[in-house]
């Protein structure tokens, strides 16, 4: 299992073909109390860069962009209710898709830990 | 999420303080200002309706426009230095007491809206007008009412300054033991007040639904002035985000946004601020419309919606039940006090009754929303007891 970065803050944890995806804790930060999260349905055919899904915070919307390309296999349904979640546990209880990765190449060229850290100091 | 330069942006007074407040600094209306401080936006929101919310709103336009040669005559110099500013607003300042702030618009010839502001009848000197402005046309403003003025009366800014807004349920009992005698104020009046051999000039007004104060002193005293106000536990510094959502959920229009100079008085649900003197005299900018439209030949109002599922913000657009566009948003967002999505926007007078039922498009998709009569949350002014 691995956990790749995206430079506009999405992580994916890559479990076999499978990824979760969600923002950072320094993402979150960034944006403040989350009051509504709009997901992707699953089954949605995502590109590399395409927008997944709206983070909104009491000031502004702000878009999720899919790290990888591939097919949503399943959404975490408990943001809907509670997305305080993404503020509170952004990479645990708040991550926000699943995503079947159809090329693996492409989490080769996400940035890692220590790259992605760098960029937000 | 895009960063901005800090480039050509002006600072007010407290730019040191907010900084060292934890205040995160954003672009607004050519300044550097906080948009929140650590606890963040619904912290902040929640803390001013139940306690005390310091802002820094130093941006805006603080003038005074004193007569040239006042007679000293109190009555007759009022009513002079009103008639300068009368012909480009629709509120009555001749008949203003001393004392008295007034809420009022600056119209153009088209009776669409220049500007939103306060104007003030000094307490003290007879011939002098406390006039507040918005940041981003106070340029225009202050240029509009320097001609009108000529050589009768002077227009001196005060936008050096610094402005303070002291908003929530304790704001007077924390302003009270730094200024006594403000709770003598009720709700739109303002006078002079004094701190450590300081003026501070206080006004009962605000723009969030509670009681509060605006302040407006030297900027060399207002770190003074500030941390006297932090000092008490009772108050903390809020910043714009949550002046924003404080002021939505007041129903309260905001210049830029919901108001601009297409919309008339009428349109925006400011007919209060067309006076009944002026009315009769229709005497003012724009006085065909807007006499017009207050007869009802209206063709869009500005109505409340409680928006169902992700907030419906400015731009957005307001569909009827069968789907057809009707109007727009104009200011949007998530009201902390309700837990829910709330907006303003304009949409035909038909569509416009409390309990009908529409639709927002958000990010191409329609969702549920009702027209709710404004403010979404109460206000809770500080009127006196009509003696």
């Amino acid at each position: 299992m691995t956990t790749k970065f995206t430079p506009d803050h999405e992580y994916i944890r890559v479990e076999g073909s499978t990824g979760i995806v969600g923002i950072t804790p320094y993402a979150q930060e960034q944006l403040g109390d989350i009051v509504f999260v709009d997901l992707p349905t699953v089954g949605k055919e995502l590109k590399k860069g395409d927008e997944a899904a709206v983070v909104e915070s009491v000031k502004a919307a702000s878009e999720i962009y899919a790290p990888v390309s591939g097919t949503v296999t399943e959404i975490n349904s408990a943001l809907s209710g509670e997305p305080g979640l993404v503020n509170s546990a952004p990479d645990s209880d708040g991550w926000m898709f699943k995503i079947a990765i159809s090329d693996m190449s492409e989490i080769d060229k996400l940035l890692d830990a220590d790259s992605y850290h760098e960029l937000t100091l | 999420m895009a960063s901005s330069s800090a480039q050509d942006l002006k600072t007010v007074p407290l730019h040191e303080r907010h900084l060292a407040l934890g205040g995160r600094m954003v672009p607004f209306g050519g300044y550097s200002l906080p948009v929140q401080y650590a606890t963040g936006i619904m912290a902040e929101h929640k803390w001013t309706r139940e306690h005390a919310g310091l802002f820094d709103v130093s941006h805006m336009g603080p003038a005074f426009l004193q007569l040239t040669t006042p007679t000293g005559d109190a009555e007759a110099d009022h009513a002079t230095v009103a008639s300068i500013l009368e012909p480009l607003i629709c509120g009555d300042i001749t008949g203003l007491k001393p004392g008295q702030v007034r809420y009022t618009l600056l119209l153009n010839e088209g009776g669409g809206i220049i500007d939103d502001l306060m104007v003030a009848r000094s307490p003290l000197y007879p011939g002098s007008l406390y006039i507040v402005v918005n940041a981003a046309t106070k340029e225009n403003d202050f240029a509009r009412i320097a001609q009108a003025a000529g050589n009768r009366a002077k227009l001196t800014r005060a936008d050096d300054g610094a402005l303070l807004a002291l908003q929530g349920p304790e704001a007077v009992a924390v302003l009270s033991s730094v200024l006594p005698g403000v709770e003598e104020l009720g709700f739109m009046e303002y006078g002079p007040f004094q701190l450590q051999g300081q003026t501070v000039i206080a006004s009962r007004s605000g723009y969030t639904g509670e009681d509060g104060f605006e302040l407006l002193c030297p900027a060399a005293f207002a770190t003074t002035l500030l941390e006297a106000l932090l000092a008490d536990d009772r108050v903390k510094p809020i910043g714009l985000g949550a002046r924003d959502s404080l002021r939505l959920e007041a129903g309260l229009p905001l210049y830029g946004h919901d108001l601009d100079e297409t919309v008339s008085p009428i349109e925006a649900g400011l007919g209060f601020a067309v006076s009944k003197r002026r009315r009769e005299l229709a005497d003012f900018p724009g006085a065909g419309r807007i006499l017009k439209e207050r007869d009802g030949a209206l063709s869009r109002v500005r109505v409340g919606l409680i928006v169902e599922g992700a907030p419906a913000r400015e731009g957005a657009e307001i569909l009827d039940a069968e789907g057809n566009p009707v109007g727009v948003v104009t200011s949007g967002g998530f009201a902390p006090s309700l837990g829910k999505a709330i907006a303003l926007g304009f949409v035909p007078p038909p569509y416009a009754e409390p309990g009908t039922g529409l639709q927002v498009k958000v990010r191409n998709r329609a969702q549920a929303a009702e027209v709710v009569a404004t403010p979404f949350v109460a206000h809770r002014y500080f009127r006196k007891a009509k003696s």
